[in-house]
């Protein structure tokens, strides 16, 4: 059975990419525009891996995060937050949250596929 | 009336006063109690019943100079404020608890001259004192229509009742604590509150006498100018007259400073020296008001009695007689507050000088010394007890056995002229170092003899032998020692003789023995201390010149006498913290001595407590010499702590400066930070959106199916023009903000830019269904750069666009002219800018700033730059929440030269 994914980013243009990627990869790939959004797709799809922007309408990546983890039902999701936010204090607060990789933008497609893969 | 019924309504009233005293004391820290209202009327216990109803009486008899009693207070007033506040704060800082208290003071705390102005206040009150009693009693016996006797015996005289009751009005509110300085809040409330009911119901009785009884203030003219004294109730009586009133202005002058209930109030009472800014307007408006209608009360009984045998109550015999009787009543009951807040003032006041300046420093020393703490402050108050009902007992004999027979008036001025022989020894004093006790007490003492056989003994020797041959022939027929013309000095009225000659002598004594003795060294420190008492208040317990050799533990041991254990402990952990001394310091130096008998001068006077705490160490003798020189040091020191002082704070302000400087650079530094990490994070998204795409289109060249392929490229095109974008505004803000931006000034019609503007956002307007309006058509000519214009208007309107309602979208643009300037406006009908982000929505990326990780749905930069634009165009911009609930964004431009044009 295909794994399943979820996306969540608010600018299209980069969703686009990472979407055709993964699918091409094989899995299933759900989309979601900001924080609210993607807890309901995630609670619903219960995915294997969540890719998290931070910086989003509504409800940010960190808090996204949060919300997961207090939700008994998605301790098996691996969560890679994939964020401009570049500086120490940043990684550090998000792999604090419980992340299990924090990659940075502008990033390489293949890279993200491979440590997705990797933790999967 | 019914006698039964005048004493149940007094009673009631006197209930209403004990309530509002004990209100007062009870919430004494509101504000209602503590206010500069408040002590401008408690000023006002100046008006007993002497002003009630003896002003009446000297307007219908002798005319118009019963004014002089109020011309003087108020005349006097900018002096007073500026001597009162040097009194009050003198008296503060020692912990001064009445006017004998106070000169003792000036003069090295001397215990005789404390008891000599005690003496004096005794006498002078005493006597004024059984006025009011005198006063209430005929008032009374007016009301019930009872023959005036006092001869019916004690127990059956109503007067002797309210004395009493008086009595333990003060007693119970007066003598609560054993220090004399404790504020009376509850006597100073009721006095304010009956200072208020006199005022009001002698004005009540002026207009109806004037305006009902007659026809107004020239109708009793009229009439009254036709009766034969005439003449003499309107002048002032020639060069004589005027001497007369020059004297009598003078005496009320220094009574405003010495009687002792006034001392009272504007003095020991005094709680913030600030309240004097409203009383120096508000106590002359009291009098003012007061004296409005004394002469047509005056005159209207005149007119109506015919002679003037009961002229002094006249404001209660008018209506009473023309059947008023509640307005009689009235009258009374205000003449009944202004003997209240008099009796109880004065007593309170002289019960504090019998106690601690006549009983306590002659003989209770001793025993207090073996006795304990509740012991002696219960025996303080007790002693101030005794004294009130003593006074007050004294005051109602003088008043069965003598004032009977002499008119009101008289006894007050009586009063006046031996209180105002303290005015050499408090006036002079306060200016002049060389005065010394001596001087002042032979001097009282003379002033207060010659009145005596002045005023005093004619006055008797009339009342008890009924001759005048005395007053009219001298002693023996010694027509130069005649008592009310002396040294054959004749044209003056038996007060300003009285005066004249006692205070010229009292003066000559004082400034004679003054300048003839050499002084002893307290006296002239404490001279010193008074004169220039603002520098000595900064020398606070440095100002005793003192020396000898004294222990901590014996001092304790006085102040726990009278302190208690708990309070002497606190007040000692304190002092030697204020000098930075150790807590188990066993010698005492001239700071503690002093610092204990100011703390005992509130209980048992200033002189008592200095002789207590002698008799507990051993002071050496100084020169007066030393004591000047080691007082001029500590000014010096003084002098040259305030100099580091003020260097000292000079570094500080500057430290300061500079600290908010840096703070600033702090500021702007993290702001420029924030700024980058911002701009970066803008920059990296389209770029992030270019190398996904890019990575994609190399890796799946030859898999990727067209119209995906397509749309990559499309979106690297997107992120590029973004990229380019961004890049764009940034520099162009940067542009803006630091003034290095040219525009390009034309003079041109606003309309045509708005029309335009507004035609390039339609075809996005119509995609989202929302409807853009222009509300108006004239143009307006002015100078502006259009293209930066255009940016703010397209800038507005797309973000108008972006918030406006999602169904029906509406904008409106309007525009106009007001005051030299054209006012811009975009309103949208969508849900406004939230509150709490108001201010913050014309920084750079606010969005960012503000809601730290979520994303800003624009640029950022929009409304910064539209900022920065209208303002190097030396315009405004705002924005307010409109009526619909949606959003205006206004911007204004000024119009330097203006043409109008029709289209």
């Amino acid at each position: 059975m295909s794994k399943k994914i979820v996306i969540v980013d608010d600018e299209p243009n980069i969703v686009m990419s990472l979407e055709y990627a993964f699918k091409k990869k094989g899995f299933q790939v759900f989309i979601a525009r900001d924080g609210e959004e993607a807890f309901n797709t995630i609670s619903r799809e219960i995915p294997d891996a969540i890719i998290l922007d931070i910086m989003m309408p509504k409800v940010d990546g960190l808090e996204t995060l949060e919300r997961i983890k207090r939700d008994p039902a998605l301790v098996q999701c691996k969560v890679v937050f994939l964020s401009a936010k570049n500086k120490e204090s940043d990684i550090k607060a998000g792999m604090d949250l419980g992340a299990d990789k924090y990659l940075i933008k502008p990033f390489s497609v293949k890279k993200v596929i491979s440590e997705v893969e990797e933790l999967l | 009336m019914n006698s039964a019924v005048l004493i149940l309504i007094i009673l009631g009233y006197l209930g209403l006063i004990f309530y509002i005293a004990f209100l007062a004391e009870k919430q004494r820290n509101s504000r209602w109690v503590n206010n500069p209202y408040i002590y401008s009327l408690s000023l006002a216990v100046y008006c007993t019943a002497w002003t009630y109803y003896g002003s009446v009486g000297k307007a219908a008899t002798t005319g118009v100079d019963f004014l002089t009693i109020y011309l003087g207070p108020v005349i006097a007033l900018p002096l007073w404020v500026i001597i009162i506040r040097k009194v009050i704060r003198i008296s503060k800082s020692h912990n001064v608890s009445s006017i004998a208290d106070f000169i003792s003071l000036r003069y090295g705390k001397n215990r005789s001259l404390g008891a000599v102005v005690a003496i004096v206040c005794l006498l002078a009150t005493i006597p004024y004192i059984s006025l009011q009693l005198k006063a209430i009693s005929d008032t009374f016996h007016i009301m019930t229509d009872a023959p005036i006797s006092s001869g019916n015996g004690v127990l059956d005289d109503s007067t002797f009742y309210i004395a009493l009751v008086l009595a333990v009005f003060a007693t119970f509110f007066g003598t609560q604590t054993s220090d004399a300085t404790e504020k009376h809040k509850g006597i100073i409330a009721s006095i304010a509150f009956e200072s208020i009911l006199k005022l009001v119901f002698f004005l009540i009785i002026g207009v109806y006498v004037t305006y009902f009884m007659f026809d107004g203030p020239s109708d009793i003219y009229n009439q009254i100018s036709t009766h034969d004294n005439f003449e003499q109730l309107t002048t002032i009586g020639g060069i004589e007259g005027a001497f007369n009133w020059s004297f009598m202005i003078a005496l009320s002058f220094i009574a405003i400073f010495l009687l002792p209930r006034q001392f009272q109030v504007t003095v020991i009472q005094n709680t913030r020296v600030k309240h004097l800014k409203k009383a120096i307007w508000l106590f002359p408006l009291y009098l003012l008001l007061f004296n409005l209608f004394v002469i047509y009360i005056a005159w209207g009984g005149n007119i109506i009695n015919g002679d003037t045998a009961q002229a002094e109550y006249y404001s209660i015999l008018l209506p009473l007689n023309n059947g008023n009787i509640w307005l009689a009543l009235l009258v009374f009951l205000g003449g009944f507050s202004a003997v209240i807040s008099m009796v109880v003032v004065s007593t309170l006041a002289l019960s504090t000088m019998v106690s601690n300046n006549l009983i306590i420093p002659y003989g209770f020393l001793g025993r207090f010394i073996q006795g304990q703490t509740d012991s002696n402050t219960q025996s303080i108050k007790n002693i101030r007890r005794v004294s009130i009902f003593i006074i007050i007992a004294l005051a109602y004999l003088f008043y069965i056995s003598f004032s009977v027979q002499m008119p009101l008036i008289s006894i007050g001025l009586m009063a006046f002229v031996i209180v105002a022989q303290l005015a050499p020894s408090f006036f002079i004093g306060l200016y002049w170092n060389r005065g010394s006790a001596k001087a002042s007490i032979i001097g009282i003492i003379i002033g207060v003899l010659i009145t005596i056989y002045t005023f005093i003994l004619p006055f008797t020797i009339e009342a008890i032998t009924g001759s005048t041959s005395f007053t009219d022939n001298g002693p023996w027929g010694i027509e130069l020692f005649r008592p009310q013309a002396l040294f054959g000095l004749d044209f003056m009225s038996p007060t300003a003789n009285a005066l004249l000659w006692s205070m010229t002598f009292n003066l000559l004594a004082y400034l004679i023995f003054s300048l003839t003795s050499k002084g002893n060294y307290r006296e002239r420190n404490f001279a010193e201390i008074f004169i220039d008492s603002k520098n000595f208040t900064n020398l606070q317990d440095n100002a005793l010149v003192w020396k000898g050799e004294a222990y901590v533990e014996d001092i304790r041991n006085v102040l726990r006498k009278f302190l208690g254990e708990a309070r002497t402990e606190r007040a000692l952990t304190l002092f030697f913290r204020k000098y930075d001394l150790p807590q188990d310091t066993q010698m005492a130096d001239a700071r503690l001595i002093n610092f204990s008998e100011k703390l005992l001068a509130a209980n048992i006077g200033g002189a008592s407590a200095q002789i207590l705490i002698s008799n507990v160490v051993k002071e050496e003798e100084i020169s007066l010499v030393e004591v000047l020189k080691i007082l001029e040091e500590s000014k010096k020191t003084i002098d040259s702590n305030k100099l580091l002082q003020d260097k000292s704070n000079e570094l500080t302000s500057l430290a300061n400066k500079l600290q908010e400087a840096n703070e600033e650079l702090r500021v702007k530094d993290k702001q420029k930070d924030e700024f980058l990490d911002t701009v970066a994070h803008e920059l990296k998204t389209p770029l992030t959106g270019i190398r996904a795409s890019t990575e994609l289109l190399i890796d799946d060249l030859d898999e990727m199916p067209d119209e995906v392929r397509y749309q990559f490229l499309t979106n690297i095109l997107q992120d590029s023009d973004r990229l380019a974008r961004l890049i764009n505004n940034i520099l162009d803000f940067e542009k803006l903000s630091t003034g290095r931006t040219d525009l390009d000034l034309k003079y041109q019609n606003i309309a045509k830019t708005i029309r335009d503007a507004c035609a390039s956002a339609q075809s996005i307007a119509s995609q989202k269904n929302c409807e853009i309006i222009i509300k108006n058509k004239s143009s307006i000519y002015l100078i502006y750069d259009e293209d930066r214009i255009t940016q703010v208007l397209t800038n507005l309107l797309s973000n108008a666009l972006k918030f406006a309602d999602e169904q029906q979208g509406e904008i409106e643009v309007s525009y106009g002219r007001q005051k030299g300037k054209v006012l811009v406006s975009v309103v949208d009908n969508g849900t406004g800018v939230p509150d709490e982000d108001v201010k913050y929505i014309f920084d750079k990326f606010f969005q960012s700033n503000h809601q730290n990780r979520i994303k800003p749905s624009g640029s950022g930069f929009g409304l910064a730059i539209s900022k920065q634009i209208i303002e190097v165009h030396k315009g405004e911009i705002w924005y307010l929440k409109n009526e619909k609930g949606g959003a205006t964004f206004t911007f204004s431009l000024p119009i330097e030269k203006e043409k109008k044009e029709d289209e």
